[in-house]
């Protein structure tokens, strides 16, 4: 079990033929996602990676009764790219493009609204089923099946407490990037409950960072759940140099720029194990489940 | 992406937002000769630097004749201008906008804004004479014409003439229009003031553009020039050319990381063991190696660094041998005299040492991040003792 995706998740790659997305998807190939289509338009017919490619994500659903896209697409037309998928249905939508503008963001999150879609990133290092499937640009050599799932804001640190988390005798049940951008597809409070409904995920591990509420709105689900799994967070940025402030708009407006120290108060106040240093981020979660 | 206040100003006016006449100046005899061909009797001298705040230290003066006028502008033209959104050490005022006073009957406060939580763009509006927290938020639906928001109802909070009303929602649909059109994560109108007329007035403007939209707005991109040339640091902004995010700061230990929650985590922990960061560094998965290279040499450039961190951890997109060979490359161009300090996981992190050894670079290399950051604050302590 997982959550988002496992081995028999039918995967299509919207901008498979691109440069990029060739080396990437090869890799996911190789380590046992179950691509079924790509879909770049002008280049219906023809195959690529041993896929059919489709003109359209409709098309390619249709066709191979694919449920998850991975979207490779540059950043003028990601957004048109997560619509599309959107308007097809596809359930889990993961978007691995970095600087596509917050004003497309808001586009696709109306969009979003009301749909059946699931959308990770963009700006996503992508979901990772470690011995499963992968749809993303991550690292494995360091991931191993196990217990813990980990949601992040960001991909360097996902790589580091993945690779934490198996040196302590854990692993991973899923992965899940958030992405790095102001408005961006789930957050840390959906993954938290999606790895609290996931019976194979016995500990949960969130890494966040200064900016933005995504920790406050986490640790606000947690305290109301009260939940039995232990959650383990670190948050980075704590002496990050102090960032210009222009006007009065962001205070206005509530969680524009939330301190590493607010928001690491505010999980512990919901029962949220706080990691002391980066470095034990996997021995604090050890010591949580095993003792 | 900051942009001036007459740049806003002009960019806002062509969605249909009133603006006081003006004209920038470059010195004090250009801020004179505008307000004689502008012919005001009397006018506004306004340091255009990227922070709020500026009335209430000086920023803004008022001048009553032409002479009083370039007056002024030579008081703010080469000094900085110190408010609470500058840092201590103040922004340096190059230009001032000399503007038409305008009387006016009430100020108002109206912004369009990123709600990163909910994922819309957002109008804020207030009272200026109510406090702070009287704000009203109205989120607004981004659509084929541009944007859609209950423009009316914001209107009518501030208990206008019925035709005011009407007029102040149009205002405020535009200003929304400019946010939308042009890619910004801000629009801040403080104040939008009711003349004696009855027209609603931007009297200042701040707007920040969306770096990542850059592309589809080739007319900000020269905006940009201006901006941030004066502004920005150059060493960064030439760093962000090579795909590096990179910071100066007031430390000894230059530090090397590849992603920003890496880098943030490399501050906090170099914090903790007791060091001090030289400066800020994300290596973008974007990088190549000799822009790994070029960010490098900055470091080993700087005389104050006593010891350089390289914390990597290779993922999917930026490899470590990436990283060591870029550093390889630069210390062959220039020798590296403070000590390095490196910490290698992930994806090639043998093959990264590897290189290190086949470029004869001499590195201490750890096993975890804390002992690296502990060893470099050692070797960085003993280099300054």
């Amino acid at each position: 079990m997982a959550v988002l995706a496992n081995r028999d998740t039918r995967v299509i790659c919207q901008g498979l033929t691109g440069r990029a997305a060739t080396y990437h998807v090869g890799r996911m190939i190789a380590y046992g996602t179950r691509l079924v289509a790509g879909v770049t338009p002008g280049r219906g017919g023809q195959r690529h990676l041993d896929v059919p490619v489709f003109d359209t994500v409709a098309e390619a659903a249709a066709e191979t009764g694919a449920t998850a896209s991975l979207v490779f697409v540059p950043p003028a037309n990601a957004a048109d790219a997560m619509i599309e998928a959107i308007d097809a249905g596809i359930e889990l939508v993961v978007c691995v493009t970095e600087r596509v503008p917050v004003m497309d963001m808001i586009r696709v999150r109306q969009k979003l609204a009301g749909s059946r879609t699931r959308l990770v990133g963009p700006n996503s290092q992508g979901v990772l089923v470690p011995g499963e499937t992968q749809l993303g640009v991550m690292a494995t050599i360091n991931a191993r099946r196990g217990p813990v799932g980990i949601a992040s804001r960001s991909a360097s640190l996902t790589s580091e407490v993945v690779a934490q988390t198996t040196a302590a005798g854990l692993g991973q049940s899923t992965t899940i990037g958030v992405g790095g951008d102001p408005v961006h597809g789930i957050g840390l409070a959906e993954s938290v409950r999606l790895f609290l409904d996931d019976p194979a995920t016995e500990g949960i591990i969130l890494i966040g960072e200064i900016g933005g509420n995504d920790e406050e709105e986490a640790a606000a689900l947690i305290k109301r759940l009260a939940p039995d799994k232990p959650i383990v967070a670190l948050v980075v940025g704590r002496h990050a140099p102090a960032q210009q402030r222009m006007g009065h708009a962001g205070a206005l407006v509530a969680g524009q720029a939330g301190s590493a120290e607010a928001k690491m108060e505010a999980l512990r106040e919901a029962g949220v194990l706080i990691a002391p240093r980066a470095d034990l981020v996997g021995m604090t979660m050890r010591q949580a489940l095993v003792g | 992406m900051n942009l001036h206040e007459f740049q806003a100003k002009e960019l806002l006016a062509q969605f249909g937002v009133p603006i006081p006449r003006g004209r920038i100046a470059a010195s004090p005899a250009e801020a004179a000769s505008v307000a004689r061909r502008l012919g005001f009797a009397q006018c506004v001298v306004k340091a255009q630097v990227n922070a709020g705040d500026r009335a209430a230290n000086g920023g803004i003066r008022f001048a009553s004749s032409v002479d009083e006028a370039g007056r002024m502008a030579a008081e703010l033209i080469g000094s900085p201008l110190v408010t609470a959104q500058t840092g201590p050490a103040g922004k340096l005022v190059r230009w001032v906008y000399v503007e038409e006073a305008v009387a006016f009957k009430r100020e108002l406060y109206v912004a369009v804004v990123v709600d990163r939580t909910a994922g819309a763009l957002v109008l804020v509006t207030r009272d200026r004479d109510a406090g702070p927290d009287a704000g009203m938020t109205t989120r607004l639906e981004l659509s084929e014409a541009g944007v859609r928001g209950d423009f009316e109802k914001a209107a009518a909070a501030f208990r206008l003439e019925p035709s005011l009303t009407s007029l102040l929602a149009k205002r405020m649909s535009q200003i929304a229009q400019a946010a939308v059109a042009l890619d910004a994560m801000l629009v801040e109108i403080s104040p939008l003031v009711l003349t004696h007329s009855g027209e609603f007035i931007a009297l200042d403007a701040k707007m920040s553009a969306d770096h990542n939209a850059l592309f589809r707005h080739p007319d900000l991109i020269g905006l940009r020039e201006v901006s941030e040339a004066e502004d920005g640091d150059p060493i960064a902004l030439a760093a962000d050319l090579h795909q590096i995010n990179y910071m100066r700061l007031d430390g000894d230990i230059g530090l090397v990381v590849n992603g920003a929650g890496l880098a943030l985590a490399t501050l906090d922990l170099l914090h903790a063991a007791g060091g001090r960061p030289a400066n800020f560094m994300d290596i973008r998965t974007t990088a190549s190696t000799l822009d790994i290279a070029y960010a490098f040499e900055l470091i080993a450039a700087n005389p104050r660094v006593g010891a350089v961190l390289v914390n990597v951890h290779g993922g999917g997109m930026q490899r470590c041998d990436t990283i060591a060979d870029g550093i390889g490359i630069a210390v062959r161009r220039r020798a590296c005299p403070a000590p390095i300090v490196v910490r290698l996981a992930g994806n090639n992190a043998e093959f990264a040492a590897s290189r290190f050894r086949s470029y004869g670079v001499p590195v201490i290399e750890t096993a975890d991040m804390w002992e690296a950051a502990n060893t470099a604050v050692q070797l960085a302590t003993r280099k300054a003792a």
